[in-house]
């Protein structure tokens, strides 16, 4: 079983992770962790609660300290959140109930880049609607956040990200709670930032949607069981020893114009 | 009516008063937005009876009441950001700890002088009339400097109130932030003192503030209107003291809470009655509905 990261790309990873772990006061979140993220990358962290998937990608964003081990960007030890590494987090971090409107909220994307002196400029504005527009969201630019459905706050939230959006973008659970026509936008999204040289990490509970939208699958239980290609690693035996209890997983042919592996259900 | 308006203007004591509580209308009114936004109601009143032991180690000195009670609310404002800090202990627990120890500091320095009672008095329910031309101008450059830093970091006060993951994960460093607008909620209750007193000045904060968020979904507008609310109930506040003899603290206070009230019943889209009025306009007769699928009983 390979615990080490596998050098699928050619070229040099963007976030590097050795020998990585958290502790909190009296538990680990974190054990040993070793991965490689590359550009043009869709990285999946699939795990069950408690995993640590969120707490990797704090670390990532800067926002938590390793207790061990470390991690780097571009070949820096990552200390504190950077422009270039951008995290979305869970929804219920807002406050929806806060006197902002969806084009305000977005525009705060910006607010670290640009100068305090000045209001936002029109440029500035014309951008923030073009996030909106990428996430199908900028017919409601004028809304008042807290009037929003979760799904369509999870895009406004996605908007502000794509604004400040550098080379690596990190999202958690953004699949969990929204319509089926909202992770089809997510998919294609994905897609186009990977097209564009983006690195994409994001935490999942969903195997399906994993196994189907990711490149390089980390199977995580504080420590990594295992990482690879989805087709690869997503195996009944490395499911049941990351999610623990009885896994059935159900193969089915998968589509022939579809890269996706030929997961169709796993069942707890 | 023009005669019945001026005259409180005549005294300069009285155009003291009218300055002192517009000015102290609009800094406590932009303020108290955030307080208002982020739930820190407590956090205000504590910080209002927290400054209370500057209050009177200024006043054993024989200084300015205003400077000792400025340099005890930034002692404890860091105070509370420091015990905080810990992770142990909610931010609540820290202002809850510290206000109550400060406060018994205050009594028991205040205690051992003579005529106590008579400066307490004037600490819990403040005393407009006795406002300076010095006061006038501390209040004025406090208050400059509270609404410029407001401006100057708005975003970022946006951003901690808002959503504090994603402005952890934009890099902002929330503890100094948060101090930063505790220092600012400081001075601003500092400046109140005289103008309310220390019981009222959670009013002029909250009230305000509480109602422009009736009014408004815009945060710019929101401080906007509540430092205009804010003012407006300050002078309304004192004419009703001038001309009716009530304490001018309790006066302005009790307006802007009718200000609230109205707004509460009357706002158009959100009123309480207007709702029920527009309803009434749009169904005129409820009880004379038929619900064709209800069987006969």
């Amino acid at each position: 079983m390979t615990h080490e990261p596998i050098a699928t790309f050619d070229r040099e990873p963007i976030l590097v992770a050795r020998g990585l772990s958290v502790h909190y006061e009296t538990r680990s979140a974190l054990r040993d962790v070793s991965l490689d993220v590359f550009p043009e990358q869709t990285t999946s962290l699939l795990g069950p609660n408690g995993a640590g998937k969120s707490t990797l990608l704090k670390v990532f964003a800067g926002m938590v300290p390793p207790s061990h081990g470390e991690v780097r960007f571009d070949g820096h030890p990552i200390t504190t959140a950077t422009e270039a590494i951008t995290y979305v987090p869970q929804r219920s971090g807002a406050d929806w109930a806060f006197p902002i409107s969806v084009l305000d909220a977005t525009l705060l994307g910006l607010a670290r880049s640009r100068s305090r002196w000045r209001p936002f400029s029109r440029k500035d504005r014309d951008q923030a609607m073009h996030a909106l527009e990428q996430v199908r969201m900028d017919h409601l630019a004028n809304a008042q956040i807290g009037a929003l459905s979760g799904g369509q706050q999870q895009r406004v939230f996605l908007a502000r990200a794509l604004l400040s959006c550098g080379r690596v973008l990190l999202l958690d659970e953004p699949f969990t709670g929204v319509d089926v026509p909202t992770q089809e936008m997510l998919v294609a999204l994905f897609e186009r930032l990977r097209a564009h040289g983006t690195a994409v990490v994001y935490a999942t509970h969903d195997l399906q949607q994993a196994a189907a939208t990711s490149d390089h699958v980390v199977l995580l239980n504080q420590r990594i069981v295992e990482q690879g290609p989805p087709a690869k690693v997503m195996t009944g035996h490395v499911l049941r020893e990351t999610f623990g209890g009885q896994v059935v997983v159900v193969h089915a042919p998968a589509p022939e114009h579809s890269s996706a592996p030929e997961l169709e259900t796993v069942a707890r | 009516m023009i005669d019945w308006l001026l005259a409180p203007w005549q005294h300069p004591f009285m155009q003291h008063a009218f300055i002192a509580i517009i000015l102290v209308g609009i800094i406590c009114g932009a303020t108290g937005v955030f307080v208002t936004l982020r739930g820190l109601a407590f956090l205000g009143d504590a910080l209002s009876h927290a400054i209370f032991p500057g209050v009177v180690i200024a006043f054993i000195l024989g200084g300015n009441f205003l400077i000792g009670a400025m340099i005890a609310a930034l002692l404890v404002s860091i105070g509370i950001g420091a015990v905080s800090q810990s992770g142990r202990i909610s931010n609540d627990t820290a202002v809850g700890v510290l206000f109550v120890g400060a406060f018994a500091l205050g009594v028991a320095l205040m205690s051992t002088q003579s005529g106590y009672v008579r400066d307490l008095n004037a600490f819990l329910f403040g005393s407009i009339l006795g406002v300076t031309t010095y006061d006038l101008w501390l209040t004025a450059i406090v208050g400059m400097v509270v609404l410029g830093l407001m401006l100057i970091f708005r975003r970022e006060l946006t951003m901690i109130s808002f959503d504090r993951t994603f402005s952890r994960a934009s890099g902002l460093n929330l503890w100094i932030y948060d101090q930063l607008f505790l220092i600012l909620l400081a001075l601003a209750i500092v400046i109140s003192l005289q103008t309310v007193g220390n019981i009222l000045v959670l009013a002029m904060l909250v009230t305000p503030a509480a109602t422009a968020r009736l009014l408004t979904n815009d945060l710019r507008t929101m401080i906007v209107q509540s430092s205009v609310i804010g003012a407006l109930s300050g002078v309304t506040g004192l004419y009703v003291s001038y001309y009716q003899g009530v304490p001018s603290g309790a006066a302005v206070v009790l307006t802007s809470t009718v200000i609230f009230g109205l707004v509460f019943l009357f706002e158009p889209r959100t009123g309480a009655i207007s709702n029920r009025v527009r309803r009434r306009l749009h169904h005129p007769h409820p009880e004379q509905d038929v619900f064709p699928d209800t069987p006969a009983i």
